[in-house]
């Protein structure tokens, strides 16, 4: 019986194959899958979002949400203590709590913004390659002119613009201050261009390439080399800006709290932890902002490790020696 | 090459209309700046009427709107309704201080990253490129108040606690006149936004030089004996800079926009403060004059370092 070991460059395991046995190609998702398990820290980003999800979502089920809002003036900026390990705010309110539920509001506000910026960058995207001419045009100077405005300017303007009057809203019994809703806009709002860009640059240099004039000389119409070729191959790259837009996405919605424009007070996030913790930064209550500040920044590294990986997973041509 | 720049100048045009058109028509829906008379005393509807007029609120948008780019065609942005002075006035004042910190900032962050960028790459998979790396890393995951925070925390509010000389947070009134003061409170925010900038630019620097190496003709230049350090300086990071040097020059107009939170963080009388200060109060003619230049900037800049990279790189053809 004769063994033949098959080494490939992209980082594929080698493989055992025994004579007459039927080789079974692998999917491109059991490849991509292959690569991403080879990049360790990819592995470790993915490990610390699970253990952080696990964190909050436990968190939130053994602790109710009025202990993260309660106050006692009594026991105000407590360093951390037996009782309150990460110290209590300003109001005596304890910041282990309100790290589990602004977590939760932080989470849901950096996922819920990408849909949104990925819907709108894809879109447009999308369209601006498919229908071409001066949509495209239209599109893409629209596109630049957003571009054109530092970030933190449009989000400025943009939450002005939309916080006018702000209703409450009720999701699952609990009651979110309608500021949740507009920094969801906001970011998902200011946050699409540079995926559209990717997007219809994707979708035009594909256009280009061999399989697609195949496909164009067996007769496929445009509509359905569009949806069958174009789409299916853009999906990684929307995937992997995706999971880096989160990263973005929650980096920005700690701005944006910091500021005083996001999530207003009772409702914790992290980033209207820090804004809170600034006025007491120079009476020494290090707690106040070391805590929400170390939660972000575990977030954003695990995010920003597990989309690297992404990266390099979804693009078989970067080879990449661990 | 001068059709090329013609219609590139007038793809600018249009994005500055779309800039200015979308920034008017937000603005003007989100804040009402005849607010502030409201509920003042002995003011009739008829006294609120004649102040909107002399405003120019009183005329249908797209009216306000091109009445105000024609006067911004003409260098006038208007006067800002709270303090009553010319924007671009307001804006000489605060120019040049954000440019001492951004300048400084990125001259400072350019020199490291070239640096750190060059070695984690040159010295790839060593125990200090895995150094360099992880920091970068967990740098760019930083958002920038918590290395403002620990900074301040450590060398303005520690050191002082010890009796050590410490360094101001900017809290302080300090005449930015005086020269002294002014290095002194500059320590911490461009420290802040080196720290910030450098692990972004190290990164990506190490990528494209490590791109660069492994090309065909980094292989000859080896293979014909050049020393190491000819190949790298002679032939290598000639080209691995151009990616570099574009983005530097893309960032380099948003330099004019200051930093917002650091301005904010330190009480950096800037542009990013000036900008946050009045787009709070609703004040639009402020808040358009900033993203008028800042817009103006980013758009010609960006022509600018397109033109230049042909002569920095002949193989590029502009079309």
């Amino acid at each position: 019986m004769t063994n033949t070991t098959l080494e490939t460059s992209s980082g594929i395991p080698s493989l055992k194959i025994e004579a007459g046995d039927v080789i079974q190609p692998l999917t491109p998702t059991q490849l991509i899958w292959r690569r991403f398990r080879k990049h360790r820290m990819a592995l470790v980003g993915a490990v610390g979002i699970i253990v952080l999800l696990v964190f909050i979502i436990v968190g939130s089920i053994v602790i109710p949400e009025s202990a993260a809002n309660n106050t006692d003036l009594l026991h105000r900026l407590q360093a951390p203590t037996a009782l309150h390990i990460f110290g209590t705010d300003s109001i005596g309110r304890d910041n282990f709590n309100r790290i589990i539920y602004g977590g939760q509001i932080s989470l849901i506000i950096g996922a819920l913004a990408v849909l949104l910026e990925v819907t709108i960058g894809t879109v447009i995207g999308g369209v601006a390659a498919f229908i071409g001419g001066w949509v495209d045009a239209v599109l893409m100077r629209f596109t630049e002119a957003m571009l054109s405005i530092p970030s933190l300017f449009l989000l400025i303007v943009l939450s002005k613009f939309l916080g006018h009057n702000i209703p409450t809203i009720n999701i699952l019994g609990r009651t979110f201050s309608g500021t949740v809703g507009i920094v969801i806009l906001v970011i998902g709002l200011t946050a699409w261009m540079y995926l559209a860009r990717i997007v219809r640059s994707n979708m035009l240099s594909l256009r280009e390439l061999d399989y697609i004039s195949a496909a164009k000389s067996l007769g496929a119409s445009k509509t359905r080399i569009f949806f069958t070729h174009l789409v299916p191959n853009t999906l990684g790259i929307i995937v992997v800006s995706a999971t880096l837009g989160l990263a973005n996405a929650i980096l920005t919605e700690a701005y944006v709290s910091f500021l005083g424009l996001g999530v207003q007070p009772p409702t914790a996030t992290w980033g209207n932890m820090m804004e809170q913790a600034q006025s007491f930064m120079s009476q020494g209550a290090w707690w106040m902002w070391v805590f929400p500040s170390l939660f972000i920044i575990l977030v954003i590294l695990s995010v920003n490790l597990m989309g690297d990986g992404l990266r390099d997973a979804f693009d078989p041509h970067s080879v990449r020696h661990m | 090459m001068w059709t090329y720049i013609s219609r590139r100048l007038l793809q600018a045009l249009v994005i500055l209309v779309i800039i200015t058109g979308v920034c008017f028509l937000l603005t003007h829906f989100s804040a009402d700046p005849m607010s502030q008379y409201a509920n003042k005393q002995g003011m009739t509807a008829a006294d609120r009427a004649i102040i909107a007029h002399s405003l120019g609120l009183d005329q249908p948008l797209p009216v306000q709107y091109v009445k105000w780019l024609w006067l911004a065609l003409h260098g006038n942005l208007g006067n800002s309704f709270f303090s009553r002075q010319p924007v671009l006035t307001m804006i000489a004042q605060r120019l040049p201080l954000t440019l001492e910190l951004m300048v400084t900032a990125e001259v400072f962050i350019i020199i490291i990253s070239l640096i750190l960028g060059t070695v984690s790459a040159v010295k790839q998979y060593s125990a200090i490129d895995n150094i360099i790396t992880s920091f970068s890393f967990i740098g760019y995951s930083m958002p920038i108040f918590f290395i403002a925070f620990g900074l301040m925390q450590i060398f303005a509010v520690q050191f002082k606690a010890w009796g050590l000389p410490y360094l101001p947070t900017g809290a302080d009134i300090w005449n930015p006149k005086d020269l002294g003061a002014l290095i002194r409170h500059m320590v911490l925010p461009v420290t802040c936004l080196v720290i910030i900038q450098v692990a972004g630019y190290s990164r990506f620097l190490r990528s494209s030089i490590l791109e660069v190496l492994g090309l065909d003709y980094v292989r000859t230049a080896r293979a014909k004996g050049l020393s190491e350090r000819t190949m790298l300086f002679k032939h290598a990071l000639r080209n691995a800079l151009l990616p570099f040097i574009t983005i530097i020059g893309l960032d380099i107009p948003f330099l004019l926009g200051g930093a917002l939170v650091t301005e904010s963080i330190f009480a950096w009388p800037g542009m990013g403060r000036l900008f946050w200060e009045y787009a709070q109060r609703g004040d639009f003619p402020v808040v358009n004059g900033v993203l008028l230049l800042t817009g103006t900037a980013v758009v010609f800049f960006t022509i600018v370092v397109d033109v230049l990279y042909t002569f920095v790189d002949p193989r590029i053809r502009l079309s």
